[in-house]
């Protein structure tokens, strides 16, 4: 019998990883705007991800609705215990969205919208950071539902990785403008992305060093038995890092974003290896958050047909908007 | 006194937060099909007219689009943050719905969206017709979850309960409750009639400063064309959910007629009055003795169970459902109104001339969303007190979080929604004002714009040249 469970989590942990992989470009986008003040500038940043934005936060809201349908225990606790930085980060988020539409076309008003560009991606992104290292240290749950306070989420490891997030998405965001600019602007990305990458090594280096200790139950499971096969982990992490340095320097203009990407990547699975098999660390396990069968099987049976549908029409939407984005390319209007 | 509590707050929270979002939805729904409707229509005559609207139009749809995703995005995760409770009892239900909503809807409608807005010049005209298309039909595959989840909500069915959830068995039973087509139909003729009612409005205002406006007559000649159609098949289909209410939430009925006895041989309708819930009647009633019967069970001696037929805790706020159907039923009669009056104008060849006809369209401009609005309200307030009827207590559904919590998250979404919305409020209705614009600034001003509505071929040749070249706001 197939594990549908299992399954489910899986296309979970798959949606959050390219929501992050997605949107954290467009988002990093917005925490690089403070070092572009040229209204040119920003306009070619923006325009480079404004086909694309609203297909990239859907995917965040493929997580929120996944678990919803999957696991519902989960969506109604970890949704209640977060409740105030996720508000927050909604907030960031409609200050961001509705900026894509108005700035463009704002005169007297710009600076404002750029304002709230930035601070909304900001805001986002830090408390994205914030929800998640807040989750990572555990989440109280009686009787299906959260057990603890308000203000449970709020600590210095929480803060930590909310500053973590931006690092990581500035480079994203750095990475992918790389890709999408050209000359001045271009060179200009080109010495930005070292000391932020160099910023994001430490900030894995960090996260890494004080969950195993402030999590017994973390530390256990790297220190233990398995040590053995999660040493290279650190390795690739290390090669990553050096590979975009060199990117950077030969002026590969694909690699240093893909290497980022690699990096995420692998600081995601240290993550699920570090939770497996909870939904909700530290004591749910995703069997026992499970919807009923029925609503397994039913959402399933879409997500199967469905998701290959759209990354097919999602990567040509890709494909359609490929190549550099000049100020004078069709924006906003 | 009593103390607002968090459940006082998080329905407060709830209600404020999806109107906002409704308003959005009714604008896009509506203008993507329209939209879709004048590509197909500049495809196949090539008249740069209407490649003139669609830009024109297409530029109002991605303002509310983007305010509908952001508000959107709100109302997805408060289930999980205000109402856990529910989402634990009923989540493997309403969680299933939503997720295809996402995966059959959001996703084409964000797919193509970037196409349909910015691919002009980097596909072909059929690509690009077709991803105009794949979002109008994304938003409505929305409409259709959203509905369905909303609906069973009001009429469960498929389902059993164990363990105090809800386990579903039969999935067609849920998607097709009892309640979801009448829903389904009646919101979306809603939708097509407030957004066409807005479209009405602006060519109407501009018609009124210019009548020689060709966008604006097109405009302005084809959303009464829809209205026509829908406003009085609103009206049969209306009819028909109030049967279809009176059959599964009698109580919300009786709420709706501000009925409180049970009559013997024929209802009387109560026109208006102010039902008063303590008393338990309906004061300054103006009744018309039958024509309750008649109305919602068509015929003349039917019986409609009234309030007091319901234990007292069972009873939905009459007061309210009352008037907010009585605003939506009076205005679902003057768009009636305004699309006949259309209808003769135009067979007379006045349409455009009729400055009190076209003061009258710009009037009811903002109709169709307060129509829209008041029946959400009369159908969930007419719910109360349940969320899942009959099985789930509103005071039951709501999340363990504190006052404090709700307040602020509350105060921030009414200061961020007022500052944010109202100013793309703000720009939405610059930007009907506005006008299509022919955009290279050398070509044409606002007066060529005008002759080039006399000569039509000549100023469509010019629109179209300056289209093309456009780059900036
Ligand atoms: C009748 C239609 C309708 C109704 C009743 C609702 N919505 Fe909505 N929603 C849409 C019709 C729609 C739409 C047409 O699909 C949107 C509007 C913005 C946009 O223009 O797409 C949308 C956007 C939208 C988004 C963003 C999608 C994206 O990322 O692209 C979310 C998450 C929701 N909605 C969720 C909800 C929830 C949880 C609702 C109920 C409480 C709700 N909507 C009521
Ligand atoms: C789109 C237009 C909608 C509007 C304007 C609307 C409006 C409202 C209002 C005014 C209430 C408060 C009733 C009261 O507490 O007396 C309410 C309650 C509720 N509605 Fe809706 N609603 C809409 C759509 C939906 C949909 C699509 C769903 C579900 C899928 C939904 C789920 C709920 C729930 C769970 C409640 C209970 C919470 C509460 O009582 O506030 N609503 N709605
Ligand atoms: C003209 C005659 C109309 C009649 C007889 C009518 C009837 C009804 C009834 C009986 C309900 C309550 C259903 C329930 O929850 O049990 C309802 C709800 C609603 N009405 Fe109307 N209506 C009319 C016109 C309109 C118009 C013109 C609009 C908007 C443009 C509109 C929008 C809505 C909406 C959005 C709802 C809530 C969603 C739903 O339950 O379908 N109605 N209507």
């Amino acid at each position: 019998m197939l594990d549908l469970a299992l399954v489910w989590a899986a296309i979970i942990a798959l949606g959050v990883l390219v929501y992050v992989v997605l949107d954290g470009f467009d988002l990093g986008i917005g925490i690089l705007f403070p070092f572009f003040p040229e209204d040119e500038d920003r306009q070619v940043m923006m325009n480079s991800v404004a086909p694309v934005w609203d297909g990239n936060e859907t995917w965040m809201v493929l997580g929120g609705a996944g678990l919803f349908a999957a696991f519902p225990v989960v969506y109604a606790a970890v949704l209640s215990a977060l409740y105030l930085p996720l508000v927050l980060m909604l907030v960031g988020l409609i200050l961001r969205g509705v900026a894509f539409e108005i700035r463009p076309k704002s005169r007297r008003t710009r600076p404002v919208w750029d304002l709230a560009f930035m601070l909304g991606s900001a805001l986002a992104t830090f408390f994205q950071g914030v929800a998640l290292g807040a989750f990572i240290q555990g989440i109280p749950v009686l009787n299906r539902e959260f057990a603890g306070g308000a203000f449970d989420w709020l600590s210095p490891f929480s803060l930590f990785t909310g500053m973590g997030l931006l690092a990581t998405y500035a480079v994203l965001g750095c990475g992918w403008l790389i890709i999408k600019t050209e000359g001045e602007l271009q060179r200009r990305m080109f010495r930005l992305m070292p000391p932020l990458t160099l910023v994001l090594l430490a900030v894995i280096g960090l996260v890494s060093l004080w969950t195993p200790l402030s999590q017994p139950a973390i530390a256990a499971r790297w220190f233990g038995p398995a040590l053995a096969w999660l040493w290279p982990v650190p390795l690739a992490v290390l090669a990553c890092g050096w590979g975009i340095l060199h990117a950077v320097k030969i002026g590969a203009e694909i690699r240093p974003y893909v290497l980022t990407l690699a990096l995420i990547a692998l600081g995601y699975l240290g993550f699920l290896i570090s939770i497996w098999p909870n939904l909700i660390p530290p004591g749910i396990s995703l069997w026992a958050a499970a919807a009923p069968e029925s609503s397994l099987k039913f959402t399933l049976v879409g997500a199967v047909v469905i998701l290959p549908v759209i990354l097919a029409y999602t990567a040509w939407g890709y494909w359609v908007f490929r190549g550099k984005v000049r100020v004078h390319d069709e924006g906003y209007h | 006194m009593n103390e607002i509590s968090a459940l006082d707050l998080a329905r407060i929270q709830f209600a404020f937060t999806v109107s906002f979002h409704i308003i959005f939805p009714a604008i896009t729904i509506g203008l993507s099909s329209f939209i879709a409707v004048l590509e197909g229509l500049w495809l196949k005559t090539r008249q740069p007219v209407y490649y003139t609207l669609c830009r024109f139009w297409s530029k109002v749809f991605a303002v509310c689009f983007a305010m509908g995703v952001v508000s959107g995005v709100v109302m997805s995760y408060q289930f999980g943050t205000n109402w856990s409770a529910f989402s634990n009892f009923a989540g493997s239900i309403t969680g299933p719905l939503l997720a295809y909503e996402v995966l059959t809807a959001f996703f084409l409608e964000a797919g193509f969206l970037g196409i349909m807005l910015f691919g002009w010049n980097k596909v072909g005209p059929r690509a690009h017709f077709a991803a105009t298309t794949a979002v109008a039909l994304g938003t409505l595959i929305s409409m259709f979850w959203i509905l369905s989840s909303n609906s069973w909500m009001q009429t469960p069915a498929g389902f059993r309960i164990e363990d105090g959830r809800v386990i579903p068995l039969d999935w067609l039973a849920i998607v097709f409750n009892p309640s979801f087509p009448y829903r389904f139909l009646h919101m979306a003729l809603a939708v097509f009639a407030a957004s066409m009612l807005l479209v009405a409005a602006t060519a109407a205002w501009h018609l009124l400063k210019n009548r020689a406006n060709r966008p604006m007559r097109i405009s302005l000649s084809m959303a009464l064309a829809c209205l026509l159609v829908v406003a009085p098949m609103q009206a049969l289909v209306g009819d028909a959910h109030g049967l279809n209410t009176l059959k599964y939430q009698p109580a919300k009925l009786a709420a709706i007629e501000g009925l409180w006895e049970t009559h013997q041989g024929g209802t009387p309708l109560n026109l208006f009055g102010i039902p008063d819930m303590q008393a338990e009647t309906t004061r300054y009633a103006l009744q018309i003795p039958h024509l309750g019967s008649l109305v919602l069970t068509h015929s003349w001696d039917g019986e409609i169970p009234g309030l007091k037929s319901f234990p007292r805790e069972d009873r939905p706020n009459a007061l309210i459902t009352f008037w907010s159907f009585r605003v939506m039923v009076g205005l679902g009669g003057l768009m009636i109104l305004l699309a006949l009056a259309g209808a003769w104008l135009y067979r007379r060849g006045k349409l455009y001339d009729s400055r009190a006809f076209l003061r009258f369209a710009v009037a009811m401009g903002p109709a169709g969303f307060v129509a829209l609005l008041a029946g959400w309200v009369t159908t969930e307030v007419g719910r109360q007190p349940w969320v899942v009827y009959g099985l789930l207590r509103t005071a039951h559904a709501v999340s363990p979080v504190t006052r404090q919590q709700v307040g602020i998250s509350l105060f921030v979404f009414v200061v961020v929604y007022s500052l944010v919305f109202g100013t793309g409020i703000y720009y939405l209705l610059k930007l009907l004002r506005q006008g299509p614009q022919p955009e290279t600034p050398q070509l044409m001003d606002t007066r060529h714009a005008a002759q080039a509505g006399r000569h039509p071929l000549q100023g469509a040749d010019l629109s179209i040249e300056s289209e093309q070249g456009d780059s900036h706001a």
